[in-house]
Parts: structure tokens; sequence; C-alpha cells
């Protein structure tokens, strides 16, 4: 038996014994996922137990070397890991800005103390991060941003407005781009990294058309921030953000391959029925969750690959990008045809039957797929760009 | 398996890639097309295959072939369909060789020998109607003296009229649409009682409608067992549509390069039309359809060569979504390309036929899409 072999044989017996029963279940809606941080109330005891055991063998961030958290997994392990969490349809044990977007880049480019500190605390699920990149004025083009940190020898005075602030008002520790040079528009923007509950920062919701507001608009009124806080070299934090923007676009994009299950036109047979012929009683609807399982299907694949290339050293640097593109295309397209399957059903808004309107909500929010981290048309732009290398305008 | 080439499967690429666009690129077909070229394809170009080691990629080495699987078929199959280079690879060497692979030793001693040499060439008479329906075979094969006796139709027989033998679907038992009661046969080309139109498709290669008119075979013929054609028809299948997806893979691959190259010369409004966003746009969007294409052809050659059950709805996933992706392809290609892409002298259109032609052969990307449904259940 090759060692990968014996490795998941491991992995199989350790998840049986320390996956909870609670946990193998598909992630139906925001309330199941566990964000933990400071602030964090766990939703049942499993979640919390899934969580610590899986700090305590460094599976919340397996490919992270020991020293900083991580279970120091080889590339061929961390997909084993994966293939077995996803066999038993295990929840991930903790969802987190840090780990997918933040991570990354401190692993990237932070010092060792700041890997140490900061690394740690987002495997262990301490700290809750956000994001604060986008600006009312700044969005797509997001480095004509204006939010400025004055220097003051050892600290910056940071003043300005971000929007779009996933859960800004639950997060503990926020990574944001602040101008610090605004004569350079590309080398003028640092990378720095400061508490929420520093004086002067504060936020409001804002309300989205699935009804929820897990989004602020965050104000930030000369708010303190010592100068260690900041990732990368003063004035070059445009690079630390592309870097992380890629891993974002990776996290978006797994979207399209929903909740676990194999095929969303078997699901449809429940509201649908069938006819005489085993086959959906709409033949057209039919067809198009035929087409869509198939793009699902051919979708899983290229991210399997993405996933091998990536982590082997062979993928193309812009691959992030179509990864975004499609997949978040294909989430929608997804959640169009649970709702035209399970017609009248879905529109309910409120009843306890829909879980509240989880379908009605859940579609509504993957529109915001294509829009956050990163429009469609702006991934095309540098697909268009980057890797067919046609001609600028 | 990861899911990309590894340094073996790298190289046999670059040797086919350099091999195919120096003996068989657009223009050899081209010239074939010109010269009114009976055979669809050159014999000795198949000779080249042979000496290249290719059509020895699904012969296991204990009967001189180089054992090795689907992916490196498929590597072989990409380079064919970007230079559109005519051969019988997919019918003889890919799908012939799977069915012969489970006959007896005395079929492969007959066939294999030739095909590794480049001088055999297989045709495959599957299809009786207009569209691929694989199950609704009614050729008939009665038992007759220690043989059989065929009688019916068939038709898209790619490269029939030159081949020197045909393998053929017939119902020894059963009916139409049913599986079960198919045999397979290895027919001779000169078989009495069998006769032969040849025609040109669109895509200039040569397919033939084929009458068996009583043809008389003996046991030896029957490739697999009696009655149980099914399981050997359907790795001659799964080997057939892998194959042809990896090949309109390369088709899409050829037009979507000629495009972009296209889009990078052309100025019109005093710019180079690859400025306009609206061009862009379609053509990232060709990109990313087109890598899906080809990891969801990867993905089910993988399953393939691992012999995993989960092959069977990749192998329909592939053919699919790669004639879905290669005919977006062509028609963006065309239409890109302006007043030019419709003339017969540029070769974009070259790509549009062949496109038609490998999305029907083994079923079009409804008729996998439906079989996706079928095989989850609704
Ligand atoms: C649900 C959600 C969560 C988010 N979370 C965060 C977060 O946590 N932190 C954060 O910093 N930001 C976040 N964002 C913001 C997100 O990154 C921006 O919304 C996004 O970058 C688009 O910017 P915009 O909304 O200003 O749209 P605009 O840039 O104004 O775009 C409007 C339209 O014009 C198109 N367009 C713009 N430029 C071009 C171009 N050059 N070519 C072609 N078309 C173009 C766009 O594609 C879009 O269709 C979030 C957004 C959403 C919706
Ligand atoms: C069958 C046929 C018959 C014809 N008959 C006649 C005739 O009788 N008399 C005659 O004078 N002409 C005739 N034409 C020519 C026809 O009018 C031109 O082909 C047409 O105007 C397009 O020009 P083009 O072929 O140079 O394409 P191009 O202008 O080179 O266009 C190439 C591609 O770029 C795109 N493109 C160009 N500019 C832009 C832009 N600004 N924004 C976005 N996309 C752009 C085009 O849509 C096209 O997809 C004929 C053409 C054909 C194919």
């Amino acid at each position: 038996m090759s060692d990968l072999d014996q490795f998941r044989l491991d992995v199989r017996e350790w998840l049986e014994a320390n996956c909870p029963a609670e946990m193998r279940e598909p992630v139906r809606g925001e309330d199941d996922v566990c964000w933990s941080g400071r602030n964090w109330t766990f939703k049942n005891e499993a979640q919390k137990q899934w969580l610590e055991r899986c700090v305590a063998k460094g599976y919340t961030v397996p490919d992270w070397p020991t020293a900083y958290g991580g279970a120091g997994l080889s590339a061929g392990e961390a997909k084993i890991l994966r293939q077995e969490m996803a066999r038993i349809n295990a929840r991930p044990p903790l969802s987190s800005f840090g780990i997918w977007m933040l991570g990354p880049a401190l692993l990237q480019f932070g010092t060792e103390e700041q890997k140490v500190h900061y690394l740690g605390q987002i495997a262990r699920g301490e700290i809750r991060w956000c994001q604060g990149y986008s600006e009312p004025g700044s969005g797509s083009d997001l480095v004509s941003l204006q939010t400025f940190g004055e220097d003051k020898g050892d600290h910056w005075v940071v003043n300005g407005q971000k929007i779009w602030t996933s859960y800004a008002d639950k997060c503990d520790w926020i990574f944001c781009l602040v101008r610090t040079d605004k004569t350079n528009k590309y080398q003028g923007i640092s990378f720095l990294l400061f508490d929420m509950e520093t004086p002067g920062v504060t936020t409001k919701p804002i309300k989205l058309i699935s009804g929820n507001s897990p989004f602020c608009e965050t104000f930030f009124d000369n708010v303190v921030v010592p100068k260690e806080q900041i990732v990368g070299e003063l004035n070059r934090g445009w690079d630390v953000a592309k870097y992380l923007l890629g891993h974002e676009r990776e996290m978006i994009s797994g979207g399209g391959l929903g909740d676990g299950a194999p095929s969303l036109g078997a699901q449809m047979l429940g509201s649908i029925g069938a006819n005489g012929l085993g086959q959906l009683d709409d033949g057209l609807l039919r067809a198009e969750l035929a087409q869509f399982d198939v793009d699902a299907l051919a979708f899983k694949a290229m991210a399997e690959r993405f996933t091998d290339e990536m982590k082997s050293g062979k993928g193309h640097p812009a691959q992030p990008n179509m990864m975004k593109y499609a997949g978040t295309e294909l989430n929608k397209r997804r959640h169009e045809l649970v709702m035209a399957g399970n017609g009248s059903d879905a529109l309910e808004w409120e009843s306890e039957a829909s879980k509240g309107g989880a379908k009605a909500r859940n579609w509504l929010r993957t529109k915001a797929n294509s829009i956050e981290g990163g429009t469609s048309e702006v991934m095309l732009n540098v697909i268009a760009k980057r890797i067919l290398d046609l001609p600028g305008a | 398996m990861p899911m990309y080439l590894n340094e073996d499967q790298a190289m046999l690429r670059d040797s086919a890639r350099e091999f195919l666009k120096s003996e068989a690129p657009v223009s050899h077909l081209r010239k074939l097309r010109d010269d009114n070229c009976k055979d669809g394809f050159r014999h000795a170009l198949w000779k080249q295959f042979g000496e290249m080691g290719f059509t020895g990629i699904l012969i296991g080495e204990d009967d001189g072939g180089l054992g090795l699987g689907h992916v490196e078929a498929g590597v072989v199959l990409e380079e064919i369909g970007r230079n559109l280079s005519p051969s019988p690879f997919l019918t003889t060497a890919i799908a012939g060789v799977a069915a012969l692979n489970h006959g007896g030793q005395h079929l492969k001693d007959k066939f294999f020998p030739g095909i590794l040499a480049g001088d055999t060439v297989l045709a495959l008479a599957i299809d009786e109607g207009a569209k691929h329906r694989p199950s609704h075979i009614t050729t008939k094969a009665e038992r007759s003296g220690n043989g059989f006796k065929l009688t019916g139709n068939k038709q898209f027989v790619i490269q029939g009229a030159s081949a020197d033998a045909l393998i053929v679907a017939a119902r020894t038992a059963g009916a139409a649409g049913e599986t079960d009661g198919l045999t397979l046969f290895a027919v001779d080309k000169d078989a009495a009682n069998m006769s032969m139109d040849s025609t040109r498709l669109v895509d200039s290669s040569m397919a033939a409608h084929v009458t068996f008119d009583g043809v008389e075979v003996d046991g030896d013929a029957v490739i697999g067992e009696v009655d149980n054609g099914w399981q050997v028809l359907s790795s001659l299948l799964r080997a057939g549509r892998a194959g042809s997806a990896a090949e309109l893979v390369g088709v899409g691959a050829g037009a979507m390069d000629m495009t972009v190259d296209y889009l990078k010369q052309r100025k019109q409004f005093g710019r180079l039309i690859g400025e306009f966003q609206a061009l862009q746009h379609r053509a990232a969007h060709l990109y990313s359809e087109m890598e899906i294409a080809r990891a969801a052809v990867l993905k089910a050659q993988q399953l393939l060569d691992e012999g995993k059950d989960s092959a069977e709805i990749y192998v329909s996933v592939a053919k699919a979504k790669a004639g879905r992706t290669t005919n977006l392809t062509v028609r963006e290609g065309v239409q890109m390309h302006g007043g030019i892409g419709m003339t017969d002298e540029y070769d974009i259109g070259f790509y549009m036929k062949r496109d038609r032609a490998l999305n029907e052969f083994m079923g079009d990307a409804n008729f996998h899409a439906g079989r996706v449904a079928e095989i989850f259940g609704y």
C-alpha cells in the first residue's frame, strides 16, 4: 500500500470517529455556517466540537505549515482529505475570510512575526476578519480608492469610507486598503490590518434584495493604526491586494458545485413528478436541467484540474479569473433552475415549511456572486488581456 | 491521478503536435478534397501513424502495442482535431481496438499486426438511421451452418469503402430498443452480398451506406459473446465517444486560435478589432468554455483508464460539453472573421464543417445530455 493509500485510511478512520453526525449534512443556508471569532455563539454543541477537533488536528487549514496552525499536508494528502470530507458530506469546520483570503496573502507577504501571530489565530478561528476594499466611488475601478492614511511617525491616522464590507458589524479585525501616497495611483496604496474595536470605526448595515443584511458601510474617523500592522511594503499594498483577490476568486468560484448532491435534475422529481417513461414531467425543464448537470459535472472536473494545477504551480496566474467567471455564472443558473423546479413552493418568503424562504433568499443572494470579488465583465476583461493577450483599447 | 498530463503524456503530446502540424495540417485536408481523394485520407499518412507508434496506444504490450490508455489516445486526437487531419485513427485504433480487445486471440492476431503497422483500416457499422440510437439496431444475424447470415442496412460508416473490415453490430435476438440480444462481428471487406455506396460528407470525409443482403460470416467473426454484444459495443462506444470528444476539443482549440489571431491582425474603424470589448468578452467566454470542456474530457479519460463506474456518465458529459462548446467556438469563429470567414479560401469554415460531423458521430450533445439525465434517473 502506498503512503497515500495509508493516509486515506487514516483520514477515513479519524473522520469516522471525530466528525459529529450533525456535521455530515449539507450546508443549506447561512445558519449552518461556522464563522467563529471573538463574539461567536455556536449553533449547537456539534458545531463547537467539530471545530475544536479540526483545530487540534490542523484540519481547518490542512496545507498550512504546522508552525502556523496547519497540518502541513502535501498537495496529494490535502486532496485526499477534501475527497474524504466530501464523501461523508462533512461541513467545513470553519468558514473564514482569514483562511481563504488573508492567510494566503500573509503566507506570501507577511513577516515571520505576523505569520506566527495572525495565522495561528486564523487557524484556531479566534479572530474573524472582514475585507475593506470597496468604496462608494471605487468598485470595479478599485485602484481609484480614496480612504487615506496619514503618516504620523509610529502610526497612521486613517480617514474614509468603505462599502459592501461583508459582516463588518460581526467581525473582529479588518484587512484594509488605504491610500498612503496621493501622488501615485498604483504604488500609493498600503495594506493595513486593524481591530474593528479601534476608536473611530463605525458600521451601518446594508439590506440586500434577499432581505438579509450581512453587509455594511464602514466609516473610519481618525482611526489610529500602529506601523507594525502593515502587510508587505509601504505603498506596495496593491501587490498584496491582487494576490489576495486571486484567492478570493478561487473561493467564490466553487459555488456552482452546489451542496454535494449529485444532480440538480434528480432533485426535481419530488416537486415536478415523473411521466410514464420515468422522465421529469416537464420536457423543456428536463432538457435545461440535463444541460445544467452536464455543465456542472464538467465544471467540477475543471475545478479539480484547477486545484491540481495551482498546487503544482502549473496553472496560468489569471486562471482564477476564469474559474470565478464560470463558477459564479453556473451558480446563478443553478438557482434559477431551483426556483423554476420548485414552483410556487419556492416563492414562500416567511413560512416554516420554506425555512423562512430559504430557496428564494439563496436565489437572490447568488445574484451577487458575479459582482462581489470583481464582476464577470471585469473577469472577462482580465482573461482577454492576460490570457488571450488581446490588445488594449 | 492529478488532473494534468504527466511527463510521458506531455512528451507524447509534443511529438503528436509536431508530427501532425508538419505532416497533416489543414492544407493537407484541403488538398485531399481538391484532388477528390476517394478514401478521404492518405494511406501513406496512416503508415506514418504506425511508425510513430500511435496506432498501438490501446493495444496491449502482449500483442505488440504500447498498452497505454484513453488519456494518451486523447492527446493524439486533440492534435488531430487541431489540424483537421483526416485519418482512420479514431475508428480503427481507438474504437475498433477497444472492441477487438474483447475478442478472442484469433481476432487480435488477425487484425492487430496490420493496425500496428498502419496498414489495416477498420470501419464501424453501428448506426442505421440519421441519428445515433445504438440500441435501436435491427440488422439481423441469423444462425446459418456454423456461422451467421447478416441482413440489414447501415449508414454513416466512416471510411467504410477504404476499410479492410467492418465492425458490425447486429441482432441475434430481441427487438429494436433492447440492449440484450446484440452481437458484434468483424466482417471482411470482400464478403459476398455486401454492397457499399460511398459518399462524401460536408467535412470532406468519406462515409458509406452499407447493405447486407445475406452476408455469410463464420463463428470466428464474432467479437465477444453471442447475444452479449452490448458489453462490447459499450466499450467501443465509450472509447469512440471519449475520443471524439477529445478530437472536438482539438477542433475547437484550432478554431479559437485562428480567431484570436485574427482579432489581433484585422483593423476596422482605425483599430484592431481585438480591442473591441464586445469581441473580447466573447473570446474570453470561449476560452473559459473550452478549458472546461477539455477538463471534462480528461476526467472521462482518466476514469476510463482507472476502470471506474463513473466513467460512463463522464463520457457523456465530455461528449455533450465538447459538442456544445466546439459548436459555439466555430460559429463565433466564422462570425468574428466577418466576410472572409465565409470564403472557401479561408480555413475557418473547415473547422465549422468538421465540428458538425464530429458532433453527430456517436451521439450529439442532446443525446448525451439526455443520457446524463437517464443515468441520474430523471
Ligand atoms: C454581496 C456583496 C458582498 C461584497 N463584499 C465585499 C467585501 O466584503 N469587501 C469589499 O471590499 N467589497 C465587497 N463587495 C464589493 C464588490 O467587490 C464590488 O461590488 C464589485 O467590485 C463591483 O463594484 P461596484 O459594485 O462598484 O460596481 P461598478 O464597478 O460600478 O460596476 C457596475 C457595472 O459596470 C460594469 N463595469 C465596470 N467597469 C467595467 C469595465 N471596465 N468593463 C466592462 N464593464 C464594466 C460592471 O461589471 C457592472 O456590471 C461586495 C459586493 C457584494 C454585492
Ligand atoms: C456572402 C456575402 C455577400 C456579400 N455581398 C456584398 C455585396 O454584394 N456588396 C458589398 O459591397 N459587400 C458585400 N459583402 C460584404 C459585407 O458587407 C461585409 O462582409 C461586412 O460589412 C463585414 O465586413 P468585413 O467582412 O470586412 O468584416 P470586418 O469589418 O473585418 O469584421 C470582422 C469582425 O469584427 C467585428 N467588428 C468590426 N468592427 C467592430 C466594432 N466596431 N465593434 C464590434 N465588433 C466589430 C465584426 O462584427 C466581425 O465580427 C458581402 C459579404 C458576404 C459574406
